[in-house]
């Protein structure tokens, strides 16, 4: 049995990764890194390069330039040992459909055991609540059901790192609320660092502790969604009651206005209401933006919203 | 456990999941007997139709031929249909995500298929046998023919159809090899002996495994003197075992560097464009 390897410096280290298909450059130069033991969400719009960023980390696809590093060691000759450290959920894998929930678990524990202790099918269909399914065919699990089977599957060998491509496309809003709780419930496994990639914003905020914004072939925002709200909600929409009127300003500086405001009124405003432009807005304009095929105005329209 | 051995023994646990998979599926068993049974349905009814020169009638000569036939269709295409499935359906690029999983996979998959083929090919051995005057199954060194046969047949068409699986990209155009294959079996003696047609169309149909295939079962199951039918009036056992070790061998040489080729571009996204490109086509 191989020693595991340990964690050296941070899960995932890009700089200036580039792919060019034919004469297209899907991707221009992104850099970012993973810290171990992180939830991160790659989030962009369809069609802005994260299913290929994420490839190319995963081992899956070449690049045409840039340094990579993925657990230590350069995807595209990662070994069998590297790639027995890493969990992938792909947005929509029907494989094995004639399989059985629990023989197929068992069986793609064994082949982690050479490289790790695995988790038993059990212990998994416990942790993502498939027990009752364990006997069922993969081809009659609903949605919800067969995406949470992928987590599982993904996990199996005790992951240092896990990918989530897309988790929740296509499921309602129960199924995604369930498939949320179990990826809360991964975080709580040591050290299991985690990048989703995700179109959808809320999602983004509601898992991951960092943001990545993917437009345009780059990395246009980066940081916790706190620190995303903060910088896109640069103006403010000022609202308040005075002589019996409603007044509007919109104002770069919100704090210092109201000061103004009230520091002169002689007690006239009332109703005061201040309302910053917020991240999902200055998202949702970019995303406009680049389906309208305004890709490059998109990416730095958004750039200079958030910095 | 050295991995790469591991990967091999996990592989081979796959083959035996896969066929119990196969076996309890009611659609599998059913889509691989129907043509049995129609194919044999109709040596039934040929069995009162005698061959100048033979002891049997079609109907029994042709049984043997059907069985070496079918391990040839079952082998190729039972390789090739499937892997070109699960290269759409995400059952590659699973195997591919794990360690050792492609090695795993293809192990798995091509000895399933060799069993499931092994076993149907038992049953048609037994329904031959029951139905048909003149198969002659009786002693060791008929047993030990026919094994010898139906391993190297699978030895010669398993890989052909990972070779194949390996090639072909986009399930439609699967006919592109079924049609050829289907034509082949025309020229292949399988269902009349192949010294009716002219010289030309013969020597065509002996490069193929799927007359020898026919020819290494004709002898194994049928009394000596049906040799009378066959070109040369030989079974040319030594040369029906070379052809078909010159298939397997050549097969097996090109896989390896096919599969990894393949396994190599294996990704998310082109298992999605091949979908979308199936889905255009067919809508």
């Amino acid at each position: 049995m191989a020693e595991p390897q340990l964690p050296v410096g941070p899960a995932i280290a890009v700089s200036d990764l580039r792919m060019r298909y034919g004469d297209k450059d899907v991707l221009g130069g992104v850099d970012f890194t993973v810290e171990t033991g992180s939830v991160t969400a790659l989030l962009g719009p369809n069609g802005a390069g994260k299913t290929t960023t994420v490839e190319i980390l995963e081992g899956f696809r070449a690049r045409s330039g840039g340094e990579v590093s993925v657990l230590g060691a350069d995807p595209a000759d990662g070994d069998e040992h590297w790639r027995a450290r890493m969990g992938i959920v792909l947005q929509e894998w029907r494989d094995n459909g004639k399989w059985r929930v629990r023989d197929l678990l068992a069986h793609f524990a064994d082949y982690y055991r050479p490289y790790t202790d695995p988790w038993s099918a059990d212990e998994l269909l416990d942790m993502v609540g498939l027990t009752e399914q364990a006997g069922q065919r993969l081809m009659r699990l609903s949605g919800g059901q067969r995406r949470r089977l992928d987590v599982a599957a993904g996990i199996v060998g005790r992951p240092a790192l896990l990918f989530l491509d897309e988790p929740t496309t296509g499921f309602d809003p129960h199924a995604r609320r369930e498939f949320h709780e179990l990826i809360h419930r991964l975080t709580d496994l040591e050290g299991t660092t985690i990048l989703l990639t995700t179109h959808d914003l809320a999602e983004a905020e509601k898992l991951a502790e960092r943001i990545l914004i993917l437009a345009g072939g780059r990395i246009i925002a980066d940081g916790s969604p706190d620190a995303l709200a903060r910088a896109a909600a640069t103006t403010a929409e000022v609202k308040w009651m005075q002589d019996g009127r409603l007044q509007v300003h919109a104002t770069d500086d919100a704090t210092a206005f109201a000061r103004k405001l009230l520091a002169t009124d002689d007690g006239a405003v009332t109703d005061l209401e201040i309302h910053r432009a917020s991240l999902e807005d200055a998202y949702l304009a970019l995303v406009e933006q680049f389906e309208a095929g305004e890709v490059q105005a998109a990416a730095d329209t958004f750039q200079e919203a958030t910095r | 456990m050295n991995p790469t051995m591991h990967a091999y023994k996990t592989g081979w646990r796959r083959a035996l999941i896969e066929t119990k998979v196969t076996l309890t599926t009611p659609s599998d068993v059913i889509g691989t007997l129907f043509p049995l049974v129609i194919g044999v349905t109709v040596l039934l009814f040929l069995r009162g139709v005698d061959i100048e020169g033979a002891p049997v009638s079609l109907g029994s000569m042709s049984m043997p031929s059907l069985i070496g036939m079918f391990i040839v269709w079952g082998g190729v295409f039972g390789v090739l249909g499937t892997m070109v499935m699960d290269r759409t359906n995400g059952t590659m690029l699973r195997a591919k995500s794990m360690p050792g999983g492609m090695t795993g996979y293809l192990v798995g998959h091509l000895g399933s298929i060799a069993i499931f083929t092994a076993f149907s090919v038992m049953v048609m051995l037994v329904v031959g046998l029951v139905f048909f005057d003149g198969l002659e199954f009786a002693s060791p060194d008929r047993w030990l023919l026919f094994l010898a046969v139906l391993v190297l047949i699978l030895a010669a068409t398993v890989p052909l159809g990972a070779v194949l699986g390996a090639l072909l990209d986009n399930p439609n155009n699967m006919a592109l090899v079924m049609l050829p294959f289907m034509g082949l079996i025309a020229i292949s003696g399988i269902f009349y002996p192949i010294t009716a047609l002219p010289d030309w169309l013969q020597a065509i149909g002996q490069v193929f495994p799927t007359y020898w295939a026919g020819l290494g079962m004709r002898h194994a199951l049928l009394p000596d003197s049906a040799v009378a039918v066959e070109i040369g009036q030989s079974w040319r056992t030594l040369t029906m075992f070379i052809v078909l070790a010159a298939w397997s061998a050549a097969s097996m040489a090109f896989a390896p560097k096919l599969l990894s080729r393949m396994a190599r571009r294996e990704s998310g996204s082109t298992m999605a464009a091949r979908r979308e490109k199936m889905q255009q086509d067919w809508g």
